[in-house]
């Protein structure tokens, strides 16, 4: 029974690859996306083996006399408020935008897709105290939510993962819940339980692998979701804290500089737009190559 | 070719789907005629152009991908293929109408069925006041044989064979000069089937209207049709009446088919389907698009396409074998 | 249709007692003595004690939500931490300018998400629909904190055509004030709902129902209205129901930057200045205000949707599939 499904999905991801390939538009989204996951990657190996040396001379130590000077040949994106580079300042936020987006939507798909998994294959009394309590938090706005969580818990970056972690678990829950529903009652369910294997293995080895396709897609789209929820709280000062650099809270202080020098609220836009661009027709090829039906 | 008797003749006509994976030749060179009041069954497997050829003459092709490459379609005297699209409007559901094959998605879900039938009768009698449409639409309804009262229903409301009445009472509304029903009652119950396809029948008796039935079932023909056109991937391989198709098959297609049918009074110990499947449409065979199934195939099968060979008045075959037969006498 | 709504007003009893007991719990967790912040650091042990007896803090979390709610059905809040004013008339005074906003978010998602949704739909893989799907995948990426900042920066700052800080006075004050704040949080949904109407179009256009409208020699445009537009808005609406949670999550970003006094703003000064009872009256305010927006998107869904309908109406009597004929 295993081998099967084993090699259906083998198959099942060649396949995806051979459709995603074509889309050109999701190919350079995943290019660019792999490009940030470098960035982020060198950097913090920069500051590991420089100690920070590195961190702390150009991304974080001030130059008050060439504040907001606009972009040259030194300096390409030009300098901030604080007369630090803001090219390497985007440089080294790359990490907190692309992997606290990932690490909070990797917690909600684990913490989702188990309730989704235990109230989908239990149904019943689970079904309805697991859902019902999804229910309430999904009527309650998400950004709503997580400001809440962070407001009661203090900004810090734990927290900030906590509440957006949180505030989108009821997506997945709802997500994986559906695509049991419907794998739960086919045929070789039913040949693995007759076999004798337990609701564990069951949900493990053959529900969880062959409800992945929306999951993937649906996490795809939700790190960009992440994303923009983590640059908001930043924004309003929740999230990151000054002088840490991270996207959205150069935005903020840039706003008390708006009138001086317009590259320091165009850049970091600029470079969350395109990771979540990026993110998204990565997301939707991803979606369109592992269920072509779906497609226009 | 063009025959005063004939309401619609169809010539030469040319339907391709352009896809990414490449040129489907979904219909070619296909010519047919129809008289007034005849019903002439369409009938071929899955994929054998059937349902393009029943568009392709109201020119509701989807399109893309569909490209009507050439031919021509006259109706009335008129080529339809050159008509404006208002003018094409003015024709379809009054002149030409269409059943599609599944009345379960074939209604609209959030019209009552009252105003969708009002909505034919509408469109193409503008200067009928209101009360008197809707008088007319309910007329329908109650000839289907629905109680006029449930013209305020939707079609969830309905049940499949009595959606179909409905999508009949649509097509019928005008008094249309030919019928084109693609399928009608593949998708309904077995019981249910006959009593639609009765009803059907004699409907277009009492209103005169001629109707290309496309079915792949040949009992239905043999009950319901006067004449049939046999197809396989995208030709009509076969046209004959009733008996030169039933007793006289030539096509080894043909006769393949009527071989994969069992009978209760010849005594045949196996049935014999027909080996292997249609060629790909995207990339069909030069010669004779049977031959690679065929048993009798020959090199000059392989090289071109044979015409169409007149066996009598009302049989005519595209075959190399029986092309050879008539010339030798 | 009377019964739906009630049906649905009754199941919201419970969602809603949900929420208040998440935010209400959440916002219990925060750190810190509510009494010191109220009488500030030099108050005395004995005058703090007093205070937390006052503020029912001695008691258990439930019998304080229990309280709590109690008071919320008399119209009654709390008092703020900060200026002891109550709650609820502060969260009643900047309600309806949340509302104005938010409302007129969706009005501009609505008028440019419709149409473009249709006509790229219509005319699907030409260049206008090429170009709208570009536009709409950068309006959903653009965060719309930025988008606000921009349009300050060129259409106050740089331009000087329009306020970018505060409500105007008068009609036509309010409105020019308005332009910025609803075209930054509209724009997202916007490009959201022209991804919706498009995809959801080409779902209903692909339907054999529109074949056989084609069928009866309709003209295209009726086609459009009377069959298309009727179908494919029934997932629309859903749409931009939960378009509008997002919508209110954009409205505190959206009134921060353009100083807009809203139960956004209300939000963010109250958590910065660690006002819990002013934080927990605009956060349930606002999750009730999605509730009702749902329970309408939903009441919108059945009028749309006959299949809806009927279930709850008395009148029709369903018929199983194959027994009538």
């Amino acid at each position: 029974m295993k081998q099967p499904v084993v090699k259906k999905q083998r198959t099942l991801a060649a396949e995806t690859w051979r459709r995603f390939k074509k889309n050109k538009l999701a190919l350079t989204g995943m290019i660019v996306i792999l490009t940030l996951v470098v960035i982020a990657l060198s950097t913090m190996v920069i500051d590991f083996v420089t100690d920070k040396a590195i961190y702390n001379d150009y991304v974080i130590k001030q130059n008050l006399r060439m504040r907001l000077q606009g972009p040259s040949r030194e300096h390409i994106f030009g300098l901030d408020e604080f007369g630090r580079d803001i090219f390497m300042r985007m440089i080294w936020a790359v990490r907190y935008s692309l992997f606290m987006g990932t690490i909070a939507i990797a917690l909600s798909t684990i913490l989702g897709g188990l309730l989704g998994a235990v109230a989908g294959y239990y149904g019943k009394i689970s079904d309805n105290i697991i859902m019902r309590f999804m229910d309430v938090l999904l009527a309650i706005p998400s950004m709503l939510l997580a400001t809440a969580i962070v407001a009661a818990l203090g900004t810090s970056l734990t927290n900030v993962l906590i509440a957006i972690a949180i505030s989108y678990v009821p997506t997945y829950a709802r997500t994986v819940r559906a695509s049991v529903l419907t794998i739960k009652d086919q045929e070789f369910i039913e040949a693995a339980r007759a076999m004798g294997a337990s609701d564990v293995r069951i949900i493990f080895k053959y529900i969880l692998p062959n409800s992945m396709a929306p999951l993937i897609v649906q996490a795809t789209l939700g790190v960009a979701g992440a994303i923009l929820s983590i640059a908001g709280l930043s924004f309003l000062g929740l999230g990151i804290q000054p002088p840490t650099p991270e996207w959205g809270s150069m935005l903020s202080s840039a706003r008390a500089y708006i009138r001086e020098g317009w590259h320091i609220t165009v850049i970091p836009g600029l470079g969350i737009m395109i990771t979540i661009l990026s993110l998204n027709v990565m997301g939707d090829g991803l979606r369109d190559a592992l269920d072509p039906r779906l497609k226009n | 070719m063009q025959n005063p008797d004939d309401i619609l003749s169809i010539e030469d006509l040319t339907i391709h789907y352009e896809t990414d994976e490449g040129s489907v030749h979904a219909l070619n060179e296909v010519s047919l005629a129809m008289k007034r009041g005849e019903t002439l069954g369409l009938v071929g497997e899955t994929g054998a152009g059937k349902t393009t050829l029943a568009r392709g003459i109201l020119r509701l092709v989807p399109s893309p991908p569909g490209v009507i490459k050439q031919g021509s379609v006259f109706f009335e005297g008129q080529d339809l293929l050159s008509l404006s699209e208002s003018k094409m409007r003015s024709i379809r559901g009054s002149r030409i109408s269409m059943i599609f094959q599944d009345p379960m998605t074939s209604l609209n879900p959030v019209m009552t069925v009252g105003e969708q039938i009002q909505e034919v009768v509408e469109a193409h009698n503008r200067d009928l006041r209101q009360d008197e449409i809707i008088r007319q639409a309910n007329a329908m309804l109650e000839m289907v044989g629905i109680p006029a009262e449930r013209s305020h229903e939707y079609p969830h409301q309905f049940s499949g064979g009595m959606k179909q009445r409905v999508i009949i009472a649509i097509a019928l509304a005008c008094n249309p000069v030919l019928l084109i029903a693609d399928e009608p009652t593949t998708a309904l119950d077995v019981t249910i089937q006959a009593q639609v396809l009765d009803m059907i029948t004699a409907l277009k008796k009492r209103l005169n209207t001629a109707m290309l039935l496309i079915t792949h079932d040949l009992g239905v023909v043999a009950q319901n049709c006067d004449r049939v056109a046999i197809m396989y991937a995208g030709q009509i391989i076969e046209l004959g009446n009733l008996d030169d198709i039933f007793k006289r098959p030539t096509h080894p297609y043909t006769r393949g088919l009527l071989g994969s049918i069992p009978s209760l009074t010849k005594d045949v110990k196996r049935l014999s389907p027909i080996k292997g499947l249609m060629p790909d449409p995207t990339d069909l065979p030069p010669g004779c698009k049977f031959a690679p199934r065929c048993r009798f195939v020959t090199e000059a099968c392989e090289r071109a396409m044979p015409e169409p060979t007149h066996l009598s008045e009302t049989h005519q075959v595209r075959c190399i074998l029986a092309e050879a037969e008539v010339r030798n006498g | 249709m009377g019964k739906y709504i009630i049906r649905r007003l009754i199941m919201m009893i419970p969602v809603l007692l949900g929420v208040t007991f998440i935010v209400f719990f959440i916002m219990s967790l925060t750190p810190g003595d509510p009494a010191a912040i109220i009488l500030g650091d030099q108050a005395s042990a004995e005058a703090l004690e007093m205070k937390r007896i006052e503020l029912g803090l001695d008691k258990p979390l439930l019998v304080r939500y229990a309280t709590y709610m109690g008071n919320l059905f008399q119209g009654d809040l709390g008092l703020s931490y900060r200026n002891q004013i109550p709650v609820a008339s502060q969260v009643w005074d900047k309600f309806p300018n949340t509302a104005i906003l938010a409302i007129s978010g969706i009005l501009v998602a609505l008028i440019i998400g419709i149409p473009i949704g249709i006509l790229s739909a219509k005319k699907q893989y030409t260049v206008m629909d090429n170009t709208s799907m570009v536009f709409s995948l950068v309006g959903v990426s653009m965060p719309n904190f930025w988008l606000g900042l921009l349009l300050s920066l060129l259409f106050a700052l740089k331009l000087g055509w329009l306020p970018s800080q505060g409500m105007g006075r008068g009609f036509i004050g309010l409105l020019r004030s308005l332009v910025l704040p609803a075209l930054t949080l509209g724009t997202g949904a916007a490009a959201t709902v022209v991804r919706m109407t498009r995809s959801s179009m080409l779902e209903v256009i692909r339907q054999d129902y529109i074949s056989t409208a084609r069928a009866k020699g309709i003209t295209e445009k009726q086609i459009t209205k009377k069959h298309m537009l009727k179908n494919a808005l029934i997932p629309i609406v859903t749409a931009v129901g939960l378009q509008f949670g997002l919508l209110l999550g954009g409205a505190m970003l959206t009134e921060t930057i353009f100083s807009w006094p809203g139960l956004g703003r209300l939000m963010v000064d109250s958590i910065t200045s660690k006002d819990i009872p002013m934080v927990l009256g605009s956060v349930i305010f606002m999750a009730v205000m999605f509730s009702f927006v749902n329970l309408l998107v939903d009441i919108l869904y059945a009028f749309l949707d006959p299949r809806i309908k009927s279930q709850y109406s008395k009148k029709v009597v369903r018929r199983r599939r194959g027994v009538v004929v």
